[in-house]
Parts: C-alpha cells; sequence; structure tokens
C-alpha cells in the first residue's frame, strides 16, 4: 500500500513562556525563561524549589469550575492546547467525525490527583476517595475528554514513553493517517507534574537543577555549569491531516512531517550510552523514513534536558550521524527556556520546531555562556538566528532509553 | 428542620455546580440537575461528610431528588 502523506494545519500550546502558540514563539524568540520559584506548594525541605509552571493558567474560556475540579490540571492544560488547535486548524463542522482522532499522552498523568486522593484516603478512609479520582487522572483521558468535548470518532490512544511520550503520539498519530485509519489526527502531550511527588522523586533520581536562587539561569543544556534539568508543566497539541484531506478543504499547511524514527538504549533506567548511540539511530531512521541525506537537515530541536550526561551523549549521536555536516547545523535546545515538559515536551519541541520552518528562524539555547568539554555544535546561544530551514530534526529521549525523532520538511 | 433543607440544598448546589434557584424540593439529581451517576456517589459522599453519618450504597442508589435526601436525613440523623 501506497504510505499517504501526513501535513500539520494547526497548532496549540500553553507553557510557561504563554497561554498560546504566538506568545510562546514571540517569548522563545526573545529567549525568555519560563522558569520561577515554586509558588502552588510549601518546598520547605525540598532539594529543588523551581519549576517553569504556569500561574497565570484560566480553564474558564472551556469549563465551568465545577467541571475542571473533577479533572487533573494535565487534562486541562490538554483541552485548553487542543481547542487552540483545532480552533487552528478551521476544521469545518462538515467534517466526518469518524475520520478524526486523538492521540494526546502524559509522561505521568494526574499526579497531583493521585496525591490529594490518597491524603484523603488516609485521613478519611476509602469511602471519602472521588468517583473522579480514576477518570480524572489517568493518561488517557487527555485523548477522551478532547473526543468527547469535540465529537471525534475516529482512533483514540495515548501513548505513554515517560519523555519521549509527545513524540510517539504525534509519530502514531501521523501513521495512522498514512495507513488510513484517520483524516485528521489530534496529538500531542500535556504534563503537570510539579507537585510536591513529582518534584521529590525527579530530586531524588539526582535529575533536576537545584539552582534555586537564580531561576532563569537553571535549564542551560551544554553548558560547563549545568546540574540538571527543571521541570516545565503544559501542553502542546498539533492537528496532522492526510496532505490530500488538507488540500481538499483549502487548509493551512505549516509544514509536512515526512520522518519517524525510534530505537531503544537498552542499556540503563535513566542514563544513555555514553556514544549516544540510541539516539544516533533514531535519528538515523528518521532520515531513511523520510528519504533525506544527512545534509538536508538545517535544524535540531534537542532534547537537550541540562543534564550532564545526557547533554554530551546527544552531541556525540548527532556528530556520528551528521559527520561534517554536525557543524553546519543549528542545533537548539529551547528546554532552557520552557523547562523540561516531560511527555509534552515531544510535542511542544514539535510545534517550534515546525516555526522554526515557517518563519525561518531557529530560536536559541539561552544559558550556554561556557559550552562544556566535547560540547563544540553551534547551539545558537543566547539569541535566536534567522536561517534558511527547509528540513528539521525534534529529537526526544525518555527513561526506559526510548528514543524518537521527528522529522519536518517544508511543504511548498 | 429548614436549617436541613438549607444545608442539604448548599450541598446540592456546590457539587452539582448549579444556582440556588434552580434547586428544588422536587428536583431530580439527574434529570433535573444535570448530574452524572458519578455526580451522584460524590453528592451522597459529600451528605456524609456534612451530617456525619453514613449511608449505605443500597439507601444512596433510592436518593434521586432533593427531597428525598431531605427525608432521608431527617429519619437518620
Amino acid at each position: 500500500m501506497n504510505k499517504r502523506r501526513v501535513v500539520i494545519t494547526g497548532l496549540g500550546t500553553v507553557n510557561a513562556l504563554g497561554l498560546n502558540t504566538t506568545d510562546t514563539w514571540q517569548a522563545l524568540l526573545a529567549g525568555k525563561s519560563g522558569i520561577s520559584t515554586i509558588e502552588h506548594f510549601d518546598t520547605e525541605g525540598y532539594a529543588t524549589r523551581i519549576a517553569a509552571s504556569i500561574p497565570d493558567f484560566d480553564i474558564s474560556a472551556i469549563m465551568t469550575e465545577k467541571e475542571a475540579r473533577k479533572i487533573d490540571l494535565f487534562l486541562q492544560y490538554a483541552l485548553v492546547a487542543a481547542e487552540e488547535a483545532i480552533l487552528d486548524a478551521n476544521l469545518p463542522d462538515s467534517l466526518d467525525r469518524d475520520r478524526i482522532g486523538v492521540a494526546v499522552g502524559s509522561g505521568i498523568g494526574g499526579l497531583s490527583t493521585i496525591e490529594n486522593s490518597h491524603v484523603q484516603l488516609l485521613k478519611s478512609g476509602p469511602r471519602r476517595v472521588s468517583p473522579f479520582l480514576v477518570p480524572g487522572a489517568v493518561i488517557n483521558m487527555a485523548s477522551g475528554n478532547i473526543a468527547i468535548r469535540h465529537g471525534f470518532r475516529g482512533p483514540n490512544f495515548a501513548i505513554t514513553t515517560a519523555c519521549t511520550t509527545g513524540t510517539h503520539n504525534i509519530g502514531y498519530a501521523a501513521r495512522t493517517i498514512a495507513y488510513g485509519d484517520a483524516d485528521v489526527m489530534i496529538a500531542g502531550g500535556a504534563e503537570a507534574a510539579s507537585s510536591p511527588l513529582g518534584i521529590a522523586g525527579f530530586s531524588a533520581a539526582r535529575a533536576m537543577s537545584n539552582r534555586n536562587d537564580e531561576p532563569q539561569r537553571a535549564s542551560r543544556p551544554w553548558d560547563k555549569e549545568r546540574d540538571g534539568f527543571v521541570l516545565g508543566d503544559g501542553s502542546a497539541v498539533l492537528v496532522l491531516e492526510s496532505l490530500e484531506h488538507a488540500q481538499a478543504r483549502g487548509a493551512t499547511i505549516y509544514a509536512e512531517l515526512s520522518g519517524l524514527g525510534l530505537s531503544d538504549d537498552a542499556h540503563h533506567i535513566t542514563s544513555p550510552p555514553e556514544d549516544g548511540s540510541g539516539a544516533a539511530a533514531a535519528m538515523l531512521n528518521a532520515l531513511k523514513d523520510a528519504d533525506l541525506q544527512p545534509e538536508d537537515i538545517a535544524y535540531i530541536n534537542a532534547h537537550g534536558t541540562s543534564t550532564q550526561v545526557g547533554d554530551i551523549a546527544e552531541t556525540r549521536a548527532i556528530k556520528s550521524v551528521f559527520g561534517e555536516h554536525a557543524y553546519k547545523l543549528g542545533v537548539s535546545s529551547t528546554k532552557s527556556m520552557t523547562g523540561h515538559l516531560l511527555g509534552a515536551a515531544g510535542a511542544i519541541e514539535a510545534l517550534i520546531t515546525i516555526l522554526a520552518i515557517r518563519h525561518n528562524i531557529a530560536p536559541p539555547t539561552i544559558n550556554l555562556d561556557n559550552p562544556d568539554e566535547g560540547c563544540d555544535l553551534d547551539y545558537i546561544a543566547h539569541t535566536a538566528r534567522p536561517m534558511t530551514i527547509n528540513a528539521a530534526i525534534s529529537n526526544s529521549f525518555g527513561f526506559g532509553g526510548t528514543n524518537g525523532s521527528l522529522l519536518f520538511t517544508r511543504y511548498d | 428542620m429548614s436549617n436541613i433543607e438549607e444545608r442539604v440544598k448548599k450541598i446540592v448546589c456546590e457539587q452539582l455546580g448549579v444556582k440556588e434557584e434552580d434547586v428544588k424540593a422536587s428536583s431530580s439529581f439527574v434529570d433535573d440537575l444535570g448530574a452524572d451517576s458519578l455526580d451522584t456517589v460524590e453528592l451522597v459522599m459529600a451528605l456524609e461528610e456534612e451530617f456525619e453519618t453514613e449511608i449505605p450504597d443500597e439507601d444512596a442508589e433510592k436518593l434521586t431528588t432533593v427531597q428525598e435526601a431531605i427525608d432521608y436525613i431527617i429519619a437518620n440523623l
């Protein structure tokens, strides 16, 4: 069978930098940091007291307080991002809802809802646990709630692969369209893990930055002084569509999703191998899927979490795939600004990569003051750069060694 | 007694997100006030909490209107 081509026709996001795509993009180009001191719970005793959370988030435009109380914040973020993407795609009411599906995942799901329910259980016993605990917290309810709200009766799923979640959901949503199971897919990721247990857990795993006194300088991929990632909350959602379907209705096409590359390190639960071989395999597989050469790529939105081992491994992986061309690429980590959105990271970075192609501008890596030894690529330090970007890769690597690369190209 | 009626109505308003003037004694939680099966479970939990009582599931299932809830609380307090 012939693979159907898949294009992007709608974008939506809510994150620490902005409550919509336009504000987010402007903040990224301005090199702003969305990271701040955690105010939503008492962090006394926590090694990490910073995050890229969203204090000004407001759900009231799409649901009542009563409805919102029944669902975790990650689901609220997903619904808001999906709303923007669906409006942006301008999907007409006449479309066949049986042919529209949803794939919005989360790395962790409704952690704070589970935490709060457990407190209630210990305090008041099992008869006081809310009937909305389970439907308000489990991961696939992002896809479920979006489908219910918009009447999308096509394929509905949620892949959970830690920090590669967003990438997997977008990639397999595209495959769903390519295979003919749907014409339109709403895909992405959502996360709200900056809860007490989330912060304590990642902190215990020694994965997070403790630069509590300088939150805006804490996420500093490839810099000598980096000391871990900063947790970010939010969601990003794309509208994917078969090319012929988008053309038939005269949709605005942002870019084409030309390649998906996947692999696993099969190495360690949280660390990549030093040579980044698993990451390299994912990028190579994406190039192969897109039928492109390394020289065709102009920009990589790196996984670049600001951890010691991960940043070097990804740099080595890029060098092994691109050879000399590695030094001609623009490579940036927007996690320096958004924080690490875990299950939504791949989604927001796909969105950013698409905008980089559309506007021919690579967003910067902020806080990269002194590149670490072995980190010698062009990381677009500090300031955004206008450059021709016809093809770009977005990388995601997750706990469990799971790697994914999405390859986007300009559609003319 | 009117105190109990007011407290029940207040909880119904809070739990179901409805306005006070829409809550009548005869209002059905599901048919008039837009509750689903999970909402009614949570409503009963809130009543248990407010009146410091336990409403067994087999009784809870029979509470379908505001008046039935008020009568049940009065009879079982």
